[in-house]
């Protein structure tokens, strides 16, 4: 079963476009308004397997973010295709052809798809029980006891036991990051992404967050970090798959890729973190 | 020392309009606030037939003063066969007035919640639908508190309006004991007063609703 396939990404294909509003000078000089777009993944092919933990490495602007968020349909690709469990995300596939589905199919699809965002978004209204409790109140329907009964476990293992009753505008970065964690581990999704979990942190509550996400890795949960710590990466990762704009360029373990890098790119990428020297 | 004796002897009379003020207001505010969450809704909505519903009616109710409204629906819908007592004719038509104003709070509120929030709950496997109602409107309930208790205070100013559709509220009721004893100055000033002591203690309510909004935030 080690080899069972979590996530599959498929030639992924995303291009933003941001239409800027005509003004009233050039709708009446007749000037075409512009269209910026911007190819953010151009081919992406990527397999998680059970009980990996998978670190994506790349500059800022290389796409990593957009792929994960492209995983639980929080960006809609333009082309190619991505199975978690063997399900097709956004899209019905009857003879052949893509339909795109129901945003209820979604939204259970999501909930097999633990998401940890860069600036928490903890529900602002809610403890820190509160906000575990929530989602297995209003989507898995759970009756207040039973919802109690997951949320203090997965608060207890992040380390916020004593935390429980405090809002958000009462916890540090760290504390509300693994809030957060908890929230999306309760659960119980096959897989956890994790986008930059770390960045929106100051240098000293850094530290607190990784460990966590260190222990639920040793757990045996499937993971997908976007991350700019190289050390953490190097540390906790079965593989490292490096991005530069929009492409995958190099994957494979943490041992060769840090020590032996093929692509230019990614030999770049760690020597500007002082891991390689330049 | 007669002017303050005659206007404190005015304040049993007018103070059993008060019910009627009570009466008016929080009838007119249920109604404002269920009508005008769904106004906000709808002028947010992605189809185009309730978004257009919503901002004619928006447009209409805030084109036309309120005391055309009142008279209208008091003496005016009779006429195609629809009659309404005095006090509910005032309820209906401070109800609809507010509720035009109150959706743009709620419509404000909406807008103003993170999209964080949205984002996060949608990726815990809550629908669009489900979003709104346990994530989104609940937290632009704490943003509106403070403009919602505003109006709220403005509507009970604005029941003096219903005077002129024979509702006897504070302003009815010192019209006619003017026209009984002339005491002009005595009674107007004792009806002042009276909007004033129930004004002022909401609007301290008002202020802490609004500093508790802000520590949430």
């Amino acid at each position: 079963m080690a080899d069972e396939t979590i996530i599959d990404v498929r030639d992924v294909h995303k291009t933003f476009v941001s239409e800027s509003k005509p003004t009233l000078w050039k709708r009446l000089t007749g000037k075409p308004h512009v269209q910026k777009r911007v190819e953010v993944l151009k081919g992406v092919d990527l397999v998680v397997h059970r009980g990996e933990t998978i670190a994506i490495l790349g500059s800022s602007g290389s796409g990593k973010s957009t792929l994960l968020r492209c995983i639980n349909k929080l960006e809609t690709i333009d082309a190619g295709r991505i199975y978690v469990n063997g399900h097709l995300i956004g899209y019905d596939e009857r003879d052949g052809e893509l339909i795109a589905e129901k945003a209820s199919v979604t939204a259970q699809k999501r909930t097999d798809i633990g998401f940890v965002f860069q600036h928490f978004n903890l529900f602002l209204n809610k403890t820190a029980l509160g906000n575990v409790m929530a989602p297995l109140r209003d989507v898995k329907k759970m009756s207040a006891a039973e919802a109690k009964a997951v949320a203090v476990p997965n608060l207890e293992m992040v380390g916020l036991g004593d935390k429980m009753e405090n809002y958000p505008s009462k916890l540090s970065g760290g504390q509300k990051q693994r809030v957060a964690i908890a929230r999306a581990l309760a659960m119980n999704p096959s897989v956890m992404l994790f986008d930059e979990p770390t960045s929106a942190l100051d240098p000293e509550l850094v530290g607190e967050v990784l460990a966590v996400i260190k222990k639920i890795a040793q757990q045996g949960t499937t993971m997908v970090i976007v991350t700019h710590e190289m050390q953490f990466a190097r540390d906790i990762a079965d593989r490292i798959v490096v991005m530069d704009q929009g492409v995958i360029v190099e994957e494979g373990p943490p041992s060769r890729i840090f020590t032996a890098p093929q692509h230019p790119k990614t030999r770049a990428l760690l020597s500007r973190s002082g891991i390689l020297p330049g | 020392m007669d002017f303050i004796t005659n206007t404190l002897a005015v304040f049993p009379a007018l103070l059993q309009a008060v019910p009627i003020v009570v009466q008016l207001a929080l009838g007119a505010m249920a109604i404002a606030l269920v009508l005008g969450l769904l106004v906000a809704l709808a002028r947010i909505s992605s189809s185009k037939i309730l978004r257009g519903i919503a901002t004619v009616y928006l447009e209409v109710i805030r084109g036309t003063p309120l005391l055309v409204q009142l008279v209208y629906i008091f003496f005016v819908l009779p006429s195609i066969g629809v009659s309404i007592e005095p006090v509910p004719a005032g309820i209906l038509g401070l109800g609809l007035n507010y509720a035009a104003y109150l959706s743009e709070v709620f419509r404000s509120a909406i807008l103003s919640v993170e999209h964080g929030q949205t984002e996060a709950a949608l990726s815990l496997g809550y629908t669009p639908s489900k979003t709104l109602w346990k994530v989104v409107i609940p937290q632009s309930f704490v943003v509106s508190m403070g403009p919602i208790g505003n109006y709220f205070i403005a509507m009970i100013k604005d029941t003096a309006l219903t005077s002129v559709i024979a509702v006897t509220e504070i302003l009815k009721t010192a019209n006619i004991l003017n026209s009984q004893t002339f005491q002009t100055t005595a009674i107007y000033t004792a009806a002042a007063i009276l909007y004033l002591i129930i004004s002022l203690p909401l609007s301290r309510v008002v202020v802490v609703l609004e500093r508790k909004a802000r520590a949430s935030g």
